[in-house]
């Protein structure tokens, strides 16, 4: 049973649980001063646990009244449990395609509860109905919650799951699969969906929204109705995330899975495509699919879908800076990881300090891969000599991949296979559009610098 | 058929029981916005960074949306914002969390309460008020109580204070075109305190006080900002029998008395005509919801608007009210019929751009054949039905006649709960039905906030004074008399006044700032110049002119007067203009020696009473550009040394 007073400590939770009160009852609180006041119970955030009681007034707002030994508090009435509304199941349509929304996090629909403050995620296809009726103009849509974690909580065994319950709901012929997801590793999720689907007829789309949906400005409805578009649409078959293209309501970009990172904290079109453009440019309101690059796999092309969702967890990713020691590579080795992607300086550097440790890393047969913290270009170890000694240490060079995109590539070909001549080769490989071998200019952004 | 109205109608606001509310809403002048570090100023150029956003209504556990937030969205309303990089950040345009509440303005509030007595909440609490009409990018506006209860005393009489809370300031609308609505976000985010008085008030002169008073505390902090749009005031307003309605955004002081007036007025008349169709023996079961398409009707109309919406593929639809004939075209308000109230809601909830009702007809382009074609088709009554039409594209049309409908219908029951906007005549309009109270919950950004001790003391430091402390200070330290200082407290220019008094300190009495912040901009006003057009900047430009001793202080009302009609002239160009430049020392003798020299015979003839005859030559040249006594001194000077010598 959940804590009926959630954010209540010390005296005022005995005085509290004494009167048998729960959050959403009414009470009246009086102090000595001669202050009285009446008003529902609210829950308190924990973190922010103190005797002082939280009492929603009947014009809406909350305040808090501090507790001591002379304030008296009464219950005058127990909260009216509040029946949900009636839910309504939206009508099959024949002629358009089939979609499943499956979620493993964070909320794209909720609703509030007024009376305690509290966000109710809603993601049943029929709560979609009522609070996003528009993607039922698109498509005709099934919801499925495969779990509900943090995102910056997920490992790899939750990708394998994401990939196995994915693959099913495409062999059961949805003509498309959208899944929500917290932002913050939306990315990571991305790349190894990305990796797994060795045969993919229908696209996958990753949604999520910066702003939570319990605000009117939220930007999850957008984002949604894009990525429904985008499922229901697009001409390719590819791992994508559909997120806001710009600050406004104008446009979605749907991004290809291994080269898209989020670069803002909080902004609604954080996530970007580096080193690449996005697929398509997406008009929600518009139904709209606007193709931009033209490098995908086509829909349909593949009959059906095969994965490879594997993912070895033995693998560490290490950003350089100025006063690492060699023995942080060292412990990576002796605790038996089998691969390290180095996040190296400039074209792809390391202090030549830690030479021998990452000599000593690939004689014991860990795959050493480097990428750069420049995160635009490509790195070239050739140019400089520190550069040459890591190649020659046995270093093989991420080429323009990201490096959390290379260290999910890394992990899932050590759950294929130790050998390192094999690793080289799939890592030099373009395997999901990881690796974009031309560069042209207009692929760096121009950062202002007008006032 | 002709309603049996009161010819006019006498208010006995006693017999009414009137009673008004006020909910003063003031911006503070802190350096920095309630929940970011942007400065709290306002951009007059449009911003180079635009960006548009539609907003969604969000639901309750029981399915429940505002309900006019709901027809915004499902109208979809787009809006377009302007962010100004030097007034607006991440957090205005919605792209970042909320930072802190800004601890300055906390402590402001504080101070504010504490003069009205108020009882300051032991924790704040940072709550969303949810509103969709764009002019909060995130769809709701963060607001706070800061303290409950309190008093204000005012001629002896006792106004009760309800709440006090501490807000953020909504973005300024600057356009609206179909769908679409400019704002500016600069004005977003600036703290706002709002102070909610009991229902108390009971004649429209008491509301004007009452605003008066507590907006002047408010300025004896010194930390309020100041200018047009800077104080608003909204109201509450109920008398026996009405409805208690919500009126919004009252700039002007003075305006408040005829706002109640006019509201008193309107709800007695809906009152006369619920009256009147129930003498008619109409019943809401009788209006019905049956519109009929009469597009045939006007095929070769004259009308421009109905010519239009048939060209563009719309249709007009015609709703008959029956036996409300007459009683569209009654007046509530000067110059708004109970029409203009139909109308109103046809555009709120339908979007489009107005109605036609029999009441005015034949007009507009509509002729008297239309109009009895009208009633034939649709088979209504012409001695005793009203029939509204609306031409535009049929969904609009239909939502906006059933809009007309549930209105028509409330007649029967009397005043519908309604937020309505003051007009600047006094006089209001409709904005939107008054919102539930189902629309606020937790900011869960922004942790909740202990008033400690020690806020409350730093907060202590910024009490205002009381009127008569400041009164005594403007006698003693400026030298006003204490009619003047009075007189001076009561406007809107205490902080203009200090800052130029103490900044021309021995350049110019005080008391000539005074009289023109005071006398001056009255009687200039009462002159019918338009003095809404001067800003605090043109006064201080005056001043610092006569100052400077580029302008004589004879020449004050002249030269605001001028500018106020001619705003776009620079102060020094109008003193050119007007020749009122003053003219240095040495030409001044020059042309003082000239006259007396000219007038030599008459001086001799009269001696030193020919100082009246020297003085009218003199001045008609040098006045307005010159003290009168310096002047007159030097004539004095002059006429004795030519009597002396002879």
């Amino acid at each position: 049973m959940p804590d009926p007073l959630p954010g209540y400590i010390g005296k005022l939770r005995d005085v509290l649980q004494s009167l048998e009160a729960s959050v959403g009852d009414r009470i009246r609180v009086r102090k000595n001063d001669g202050f009285v006041i009446e008003g529902i119970l609210m829950p308190r955030e924990r973190l922010y646990a103190k005797e002082i009681i939280v009492i929603k007034l009947d014009n809406g707002y909350n305040i808090g009244v501090k507790f001591d030994s002379n304030t008296i508090i009464e219950k005058l009435g127990s909260r009216v449990e509040i029946k949900g509304i009636e839910k309504v199941k939206p009508l099959r349509k024949p002629e358009l395609p089939n979609l499943m929304i499956m979620s493993t996090g964070g909320t794209i629909a909720s609703r509030v509860d007024y009376e305690t403050g509290a966000v109710k995620p809603a993601l049943t296809s029929e709560d979609l109905a009522s609070l996003i009726p528009e993607i039922f103009d698109v498509a005709n849509i099934d919801t499925d919650i495969l779990f509900n974690i943090f995102s910056e909580d997920l490992t790899p065994k939750h990708w394998e799951k994401i990939a196995e319950r994915t693959a099913k709901i495409i062999n059961e012929g949805f003509n498309g699969v959208i899944v929500t997801h917290g932002t913050d590793t939306m990315a990571w999720t991305a790349a190894a969906l990305s990796f797994a689907f060795r045969k993919l007829p229908v696209p996958i789309v990753l949604v999520g929204a910066q702003r939570s949906s319990d605000r009117p400005s939220s930007d999850s409805a957008f984002n949604l109705l894009a990525a429904v578009v985008t499922a229901a649409k697009a001409p390719f078959a590819e791992v994508v995330v559909v997120m806001h293209g710009e600050t406004g309501d104008s446009y979605a970009l749907a991004h290809r899975g291994t080269k898209v990172r989020k670069m803002h904290t909080s902004r609604r079109d954080a996530f970007q495509t580096i080193n690449d453009l996005p697929l398509a440019k997406i008009y929600p309101y518009a139904k709209k699919v606007e193709i931009i690059n033209n490098r995908f796999r086509k829909r349909g092309e593949d009959k059906e879908v095969a994965i490879e969702a594997k993912f070895d967890e033995k693998v560490a990713l290490v950003k350089f800076y100025s006063s690492i020691d060699p023995e942080v590579i060292d412990f990576f080795v002796d605790k038996g990881y089998h691969g390290i992607v180095l996040e190296g300086t400039g074209l792809g550097h390391f202090p030549q300090r830690l030479i021998n440790a990452i000599k000593r890393a690939v004689e014991e047969n860990v795959a050493v891969v480097m990428t750069s913290q420049c995160l635009f270009g490509r790195v070239n170890m050739y140019v400089y000599s520190t550069g040459r000694l890591y190649l020659e240490a046995g270093v093989i060079p991420g080429e323009d991949m990201l490096p959390e995109v290379a260290y999910v590539k890394l992990s899932w070909i050590l759950a294929k296979t130790r050998d390192l001549n094999e690793v080289r080769r799939l890592m030099l490989t373009n395997i999901a559009g990881e690796i974009n071998p031309r560069h042209s200019v207009n692929l760096y952004p121009r950062w202002p610098h007008e006032p | 058929m002709n309603p049996k109205l009161s010819p006019k109608i006498e208010i006995d606001y006693k017999a009414l029981d009137l009673k008004v509310g006020l909910e003063i809403h003031q911006q503070l002048n802190t350096k920095h916005k309630l929940f970011c570090n942007c400065p709290t100023l306002l951009v007059e150029k449009e911003a180079i960074d635009l960006f548009e956003r539609r907003l969604r209504p969000t639901q309750s556990e029981l399915g429940e949306v505002d309900i006019a937030a709901y027809f915004e969205w499902k109208r979809g309303r787009v809006y377009d914002y302007e962010a100004p990089r030097n007034a607006s950040c991440l957090v205005e345009t919605d792209e970042e969390p909320p930072h802190m509440l800004n601890q300055e303005a906390l402590e402001i509030a504080l101070a504010i309460a504490m003069a009205l007595h108020s009882r300051i909440v032991d924790e704040v609490h940072v709550m969303r008020k949810v509103v969709i009409d764009g002019s909060n990018t995130t769809g709701f506006q963060r607001t706070a109580v800061i303290a409950l209860g309190g008093y204000v005393d005012i001629d002896g009489k006792r106004v009760s204070i309800q709440t006090i809370c501490l807000e953020e300031d909504a973005a300024r609308k600057v356009w609206e075109k179909g769908r679409h609505v400019g704002y500016r976000l600069d004005r977003l985010g600036i703290p706002l305190i709002e102070i909610a008085t009991g229902p108390d008030m009971h004649t429209p002169e008491e509301v004007e006080k009452v605003a008066l008073t507590i907006g002047q505390m408010l300025r004896l902090t010194g930390k309020v900002k100041r200018g047009i749009g800077t104080i608003r005031q909204d109201l509450n307003i109920s008398i026996k029998g009405g409805t208690k309605t919500e009126i919004k955004g009252v700039q002007r002081l003075d305006l408040l008395p005829k706002v109640v007036e006019y509201e008193v007025l309107r709800q007695l008349r809906l009152l006369e005509i619920k009256n009147e169709l129930l003498r008619r023996g109409v019943k809401e079961e009788d209006i019905r919801f049956n519109p009929i398409d009469v597009t045939q009707v006007f095929k070769k109309t004259k009308s421009k608007v109905i010519l239009r919406a048939i060209r563009s593929r719309g249709k007009v639809l015609a709703l008959i009210l029956p036996k409300f004939k007459g009683l569209l075209g009654v007046e509530l308000q000067p110059k708004r019929r109970f029409g203009t109230e139909l109308a109103e809601y046809a555009r709120f909830w339908g979007g489009v751009g107005g109605i036609f009702h029999t009441d005015e007809l034949p007009a507009y382009g509509i002729t008297k054949e239309e109009v009895n074609k009208l009633y034939e088709v649709t088979k209504a009554n012409p001695e005793t039905d009203a029939i509204v039409l609306v031409a535009d594209e049929e969904e609009k049309a239909l939502e906006a006649l059933k809009a007309v409908w549930e209105r028509a219908k409330y007649a029967l029951r009397g005043i519908p709960k309604e937020t309505r906007a003051a007009n600047p005549d006094g006089t209001t309009r409709y904005m939107r039905p008054q919102p539930g109270a189902a629309r606020m919950y937790p900011e869960t950004d922004i942790p909740p906030i202990e008033i400690t001790p020690e806020i409350i003391e730093r907060a202590k430091k910024l009490i205002p004074e009381h009127p008569r402390v400041k009164i005594r200070k403007y006698v003693s330290e400026f030298k006003l008399s204490p009619e003047l200082a009075q007189q001076l407290l009561r406007t809107v220019f205490i902080d203009l006044f200090e800052e130029l008094a103490i900044k021309y300190k021995d350049k110019i009495p005080a008391t000539v700032i005074a009289h023109t912040l005071t006398s001056t901009l009255k009687s200039l006003k009462s002159d019918g110049v338009p003095i809404e057009n001067l800003s605090e900047e043109d006064i201080s430009e005056v001043i610092r002119l006569v100052a400077e001793g580029k302008m004589s202080k004879e020449a004050i009302p002249e030269v605001l007067s001028y500018k106020a009609k001619n705003p776009k002239l620079k102060m020094e160009e109008i003193i050119e203009e007007l020749g009122l430049r003053t003219i240095p020392m040495e030409k001044v003798e020059e042309i003082i020696s000239k006259t007396v020299e000219d007038l030599r015979k008459v001086i001799l003839e009269r001696g030193e009473r020919a100082m009246g005859i020297v003085m009218g030559r003199v001045m008609s040249i040098l006045r307005g550009r010159v003290d009168g006594k310096v002047v007159a001194d030097i004539v004095r000077k002059k006429i004795k040394e030519i009597i002396s010598k002879g």
